[in-house]
């Protein structure tokens, strides 16, 4: 089955990045297909590079850009949202992209489930 | 993906409903999820908007902004239908439980009870709430 | 059926009797995030859940109920505990899921 994920906040004030990170690693890990993660509002700060997590706390925006690069995971953050926050094509984090919210449109379309996670 | 949308993309047409559930200003969440429904409109779909909770409160009429330094969002609920977005619904128990009326309400909406909200929210396709 | 998810504390936010208020007979409610404490029995929220449970399926996501501690808590009896794997099962199962915020 083909899932559509939409992550409304960063990785440093909510939890929702987190379940959605694990709910999408364990939709692949079941054989199932990513169409898309779209990422809006805050949760475009998932896309920075240059975030720095303390030591011994997880690294979000790596490990969303490792599940890019290792399973193909198309990770889309909306421009306009982008923008307000300052994240630009410069600072993205490899495997993320920056385009438009019909991105998140389309992927409710393809994909024959999107599921939001945010506050 | 490119292909994809190319070949099934405009002729699909879901029902995507919007859960308006929180107030303006206070956070971001109301204005952006107004252009995420735009823009769901722009791809010809079958667009539901609700409010609940809090949300029917960014329907309310005279608002101000000026004071708090913010745009008001509020005129474009009327500028919908141009987008061809009609379906926009209160939920009878949120409005109610705040005192307020249609009236109260900057654009017409159809008036759900929460067991009419039930039947409408199951038969959609794809939810965004915020 | 729509899976529904709700990811608020009930003592701190009405999100999960919103959820409840417009969710029909035989849907899911899978209680994740700070939602997961409306799973707990003995508590002055737990009849919100008691009062449906014979008419909706409740699950609660394990990892979240571990990190919180309550892991040996009494649970509201018939909720289901699942992981995330379990949670890809429910979106999959569900014709499509409302995320309660």
């Amino acid at each position: 089955m083909k899932f559509g994920i939409l992550v409304n906040e960063g990785p440093f004030q909510h939890q929702a990045s987190d379940s959605a990170y694990l709910f999408t690693k364990a939709a692949l890990e079941k054989g199932h297909e990513i169409y898309r993660v779209f990422f809006y509002y805050d949760g475009v700060n998932n896309a920075n590079k240059l975030s720095e997590p303390q030591a011994d706390d997880r690294d979000l925006v790596k490990l969303w850009s490792a599940l890019a690069e290792e399973h193909k995971v198309d990770l889309v953050v909306c421009v306009a949202a982008a923008l307000r926050r300052g994240i630009k094509d410069d600072i993205l984090a490899p495997g993320f992209r920056i385009s438009g919210l019909g991105q998140l449109i389309e992927s409710g379309i393809v994909a024959d489930r999107q599921i939001t996670f945010g506050d | 993906m490119e292909e994809e949308w190319d070949e099934d993309g405009p002729e699909v047409v879901k029902r995507f409903m919007y859960v308006n559930r929180k107030a303006p200003y206070g956070t971001v969440y109301a204005l952006e999820m107004l252009e995420k429904v735009l823009i769901a409109a722009a791809f010809e779909q079958d667009v539901h908007v609700v409010f609940m909770d809090d949300g029917v409160y960014q329907l309310k009429k005279e608002q101000e902004t000026k004071g708090i330094n913010m745009k008001n969002f509020s005129p474009t609920f009327r500028a919908l239908e141009g987008y061809d977005v009609e379906k926009l619904y209160v939920e009878k128990e949120s409005l109610e439980a705040r005192g307020l009326t249609v009236d109260d309400l900057v654009v017409p909406v159809e008036v759900l009870s929460s067991q009419d909200l039930k039947a409408l929210m199951d038969k959609q396709e794809v939810i965004l709430t915020a | 059926m729509l899976l529904h998810t709700v990811n608020k504390s009930p003592f701190e936010r009405n999100t999960l009797e919103s959820c409840l208020r417009v969710c029909e007979d035989g849907a899911g409610i899978l209680l994740i995030e700070d939602g997961v404490y409306g799973a707990l029995d003995n508590t002055v929220v737990a009849d919100l859940i008691k009062k449906r449970m014979g008419n909706i399926k409740f699950y609660v996501l394990g990892p979240d109920v571990d990190a919180r501690g309550l892991g040996n808590q009494t649970m509201i009896d018939g909720i289901e505990t699942v992981d995330f794997g379990g949670f890809v099962d429910l979106v999959e199962k569900h014709s499509a899921t409302q995320s309660w915020l």
